[in-house]
């Protein structure tokens, strides 16, 4: 065995030019657009302040170790998710195929989603924002019908961009707009990631860093708005009855998971890049706090601003109020104010209640107004952008707002993409003399001719159900076969010898306990609670329908049976690759007539491999 | 002939009170919000404003019809409120006691509505005319819109950075072939010179020729 182990291993596998590119990698991978629109709205409606306490217990239990978990197998095995997975065990090897899958998938739709962002980016240049006028009809006697009835912001998100159709079975035409925008971001992906880790490690400095400027600015400006404090302690005032509600702690638990990109096998091809004698440990706690505390830092703006827009819908609604009342009954100007306008309300309606009664005021709440909630590319490309209409200088503040999107969730498209093109390279698809510009080349190349579908006009549609079936359920089961796999079958005891020979010092009880049992229970727990709650009804999506008689309410509709084979397809795929591969091997253990056995003899392990 | 005037000029009086009058035929209701307008620049309505809104609208009537009979006294205000609210109506001086068609007045005002706001620094929404709908203007749009023109930049620098990128990679590799080559020469050239794994230029030393351990005992054997 080779007493040096300074001497950094020879094997012509890339690394990472310092710690700090490897870590801000695995920061950039794990804090994405969830991050931004999906944690503040939780916090929302889980009762604030309240929901950070199974947010945290989440992050301890699950979050930490899982993760501590695939950067030690990563940095120990020095192999992408499938080569690590063959390695550990054959009969393990669809765990890596697994994660494979999954990592393709979610690649294909984020990268559609921020084609949206780079649209909405190529649009903040005009003056005014495409979004906040109506166009006019053909006649050009009044605005357009349905940008009427709904808001300018709404009609620009769905028929400016999305072209959408009223029902997911039409697919509609292919957006023009959108391919061009499709091949944009597919191209600035290959440019990134053009040579693998040698690429994106240089892209990273400006993808992971440059989001916390602009959500800095945005903390700035955003407490500046009037309002902005009405948001905030709505934000974090703790309701602790929500925490009775165990799907408080269901979403606390998938939040976290889904927040840190674990079982993406992303993790394991950054960490393969690394030297074995690292500190995976400390590393695993740096990156879940940093993601955690980024989650938090993001909520303030946000709130900030949501706050900012409530309260000037609020206004808006009682000055229209105000102004229906000076015109019926001829007062001046000005004589009504907000201020006094309830006890002025009052005093007409004493004296004339018929009249006040036939205008039909709408009653004007903050707290209303307040409880709108919206998460997800609602909260990005709707209230977001009505906000930033509202604010002075709009076009600067879109334009950060977009590139700073686009920045987060470019930052874990390489994760993605690492986590395709690492198990590629190593089971050597072309052959070792072509070089890696060609590898990913393709990889681009055929994921931007596959995700052209979701630039149909139904693409939206068919992007909610990737995101909720492949990016959902099949990452907790290869998790919990993560865990399962490592601590059962490679054996928790060889396992925490290799980590203590890759940190230097004896493995914490803490992460005993918690791999041997508290992981793989709650990663059970969670999953059957998700599947029962998915199962409680039928599944179905919100289609915006021009024509519906509560239009601008979206139409609750169901998807059509050939759509939810595909759901149960997509979720289902990369969990079968699990016993698929397992039930292969076994076959072929079983045709070499061989005792089928679980370990291999010849299961290699961190110091083994590399002395 | 006192009683007399003064008996035209009251049935006159009834007569405008009866032509103009909230709802009545013929008549517009206006809407004027200053202060909405002009905040702190915001002048009072009073009976020369007034003064100046029935000269306008004489004026719109006069460019409409292009015949120069509407008189300033043509045009009857009433129900002035302080909202700033109030009910007009134009009377035609050749036929007696008569008000102009509305859709007359409507089709003049619309015409002239440009001018008549500019008159009083207001806008379509701040000098409200109930009942007469403004057209409105059509957003200004440039031949190419911009977004595909900031699109163009951004994929120019992006293929600009990939050629930059596939390049240099290239040449990187295929240096890094010209020095794998010449490597292997520089191996191939050693090993012509290689004898029983000793380089050559050692065996023209002296010591490679000279066994130094007989050399050393010349002088221990007799010569011959």
């Amino acid at each position: 065995l080779s007493a040096t182990p300074e001497t950094p291993k020879e094997d012509g596998r890339p690394k990472w030019d310092n710690k700090f590119q490897y870590i801000l990698s695995c920061i950039g991978f794990a804090v994405g657009l969830g991050n931004v629109w999906r944690f503040p709205y939780l916090c929302q409606i889980h009762g604030g302040g309240a929901f950070l306490i199974p947010y945290f217990i989440a992050l301890l239990f699950e979050g930490i170790p899982l993760l501590h978990l695939e950067l030690a197998l990563g940095q120990c095995l020095r192999k992408g998710s499938i080569g690590a997975w063959n390695t550990i065990s054959p009969y393990l090897g669809g765990v890596g195929v697994g994660s494979w899958m999954v990592s393709v998938l979610v690649s294909l739709y984020y990268n559609t989603v921020l084609t949206w962002v780079m649209w909405y980016f190529i649009n903040s240049f005009q003056e005014p924002l495409p979004w906040s006028v109506c166009p006019l009809n053909e006649n050009r006697t009044g605005f357009n019908e349905e940008c009427y009835e709904s808001t300018a912001v709404n009609y620009f998100w769905y028929r400016k961009t999305l072209n959408i159709t009223p029902d997911i079975a039409e697919s509609g035409t292919f957006q023009w707009w959108l391919i061009l925008c499709l091949a944009a971001c597919w191209a600035i992906v290959y440019l990134c990631t053009i040579r693998g880790i040698e690429t994106t490690g240089k892209a990273i400095y400006v993808t992971a860093i440059f989001p916390y400027l602009v959500l800095t600015i945005f903390l700035i400006q955003g407490l500046a708005l009037p309002g902005a404090t009405e948001g905030l302690i709505y934000l974090f005032t703790p309701n602790l009855n929500t925490l009775k509600n165990p799907r408080v702690w269901l979403d606390a638990a998938t939040q976290i998971f889904f927040s840190l990109s674990l079982a993406f096998g992303g993790l394991i091809a950054f960490a393969s890049y690394n030297p074995t004698k690292n500190d995976c440990e400390k590393d695993a706690v740096t990156v879940a706090i940093v993601n955690s505390m980024t989650s938090l830092y993001a909520s303030i703006p946000v709130f900030s601003v949501l706050g900012f827009k409530a309260t000037t819908a609020y206004w808006d609604c009682l000055d229209r109020n105000i102004i229906n009342v000076i015109n019926e009954f001829d007062l001046p100007e000005e004589s009504i104010m907000r201020q006094n306008y309830t006890s002025w309300i009052s005093f007409l309606n004493s004296s004339y209640p018929e009249k006040i009664a036939g205008l039909k005021l709408k009653s004007c709440d903050l707290q209303e107004f307040l409880d709108q909630s919206v998460s997800g590319t609602g909260l990005a490309f709707i209230v977001f952008t009505q906000a930033i209409i509202l604010m002075p200088g709009s076009q600067a503040w879109a334009i950060l707002f977009f590139i700073m999107l686009f920045s987060l969730g470019l930052s874990s498209m390489f994760g993605n993409i690492e986590g395709v093109f690492t198990p590629l390279l190593e089971l050597q698809i072309i052959p070792k003399s072509a070089p890696k510009e060609l590898l990913s080349g393709i990889i681009c190349l055929i994921s931007f001719l596959i995700a052209l579908c979701f630039t149909l006009g139904s693409g939206s549609y068919w992007i909610d159900i990737f995101d909720r079936y492949a990016g959902s359920v099949p990452l907790l089961v290869i998790a919990f076969f993560e865990v399962i796999g490592v601590v059962y079958i490679y054996k928790i005891k060889r396992f925490s010898e290799d980590v203590e020979w890759m940190t230097g010092r004896k493995l914490n009880l803490f992460w005993q306990i918690t791999w041997r049992f508290i992981s793989p229970l709650l990663l059970l727990i969670v999953f059957m609670a998700f599947v029962t709650l998915q199962m409680q009804k039928p599944p179905s999506y919100t289609a915006w329908n021009p024509k519906y008689e509560s239009f601008p309410m979206k139409e609750e509709k169901v998807y059509p049976p050939w759509v939810q084979a595909i759901c149960v397809l997509l979720a289902a795929l990369p969990c079968v690759c699990v016993p698929l591969v397992a039930l292969f091997h076994l076959v072929k253990q079983k045709r070499r007539s061989k005792e089928p056995s679980l370990v291999p003899p010849e299961v290699s392990s961190c110091q083994g491999a590399n002395s | 002939m006192l009683r007399a005037l003064l008996l035209i000029l009251s049935v006159v009086a009834i007569a405008h009170a009866e032509l103009c009058k909230p709802d009545a035929q013929n008549a517009f209701k206006v809407r004027i919000s200053i202060k909405t307008a002009l905040g702190d620049n915001a002048y009072a309505w009073d009976a020369n404003e007034e003064y100046l809104f029935k000269a306008m609208v004489a004026f719109a009537m006069r460019r409409y019809s292009s015949k120069s009979t509407t008189q300033i006294s043509n045009v009857l205000l009433c129900n002035v409120t302080d909202r700033v609210s109030f009910w007009f109506v134009v009377t035609d001086s050749s036929k007696n006691v008569t008000t102009v068609p509305g859709s007359e007045v409507e089709a003049a005002i619309r015409m002239n509505r440009h001018r008549i706001n500019n008159a009083f620094l207001l806008s379509d929404k701040t000098l409200q005319f109930l009942k007469i709908t403004s057209t409105l203007s059509p957003p200004v749009e440039p031949s190419t819109p911009v977004w595909l023109i900031v699109f163009g930049v951004v994929l120019c620098l992006i293929v600009a950075g990939i050629v930059f990128l596939i390049v240099s990679g290239i040449q990187k590799h295929r240096k890094k072939n010209k020095e794998s080559t010449e490597r292997e020469n520089l191996e191939e050239k050693v090993e012509v010179t290689l004898e029983n794994g000793i380089p050559c230029e050692a065996l023209d030393l002296k010591a490679g020729h000279i066994n130094g351990v007989f050399a050393a005992d010349d002088d221990r054997f007799t010569s011959l």
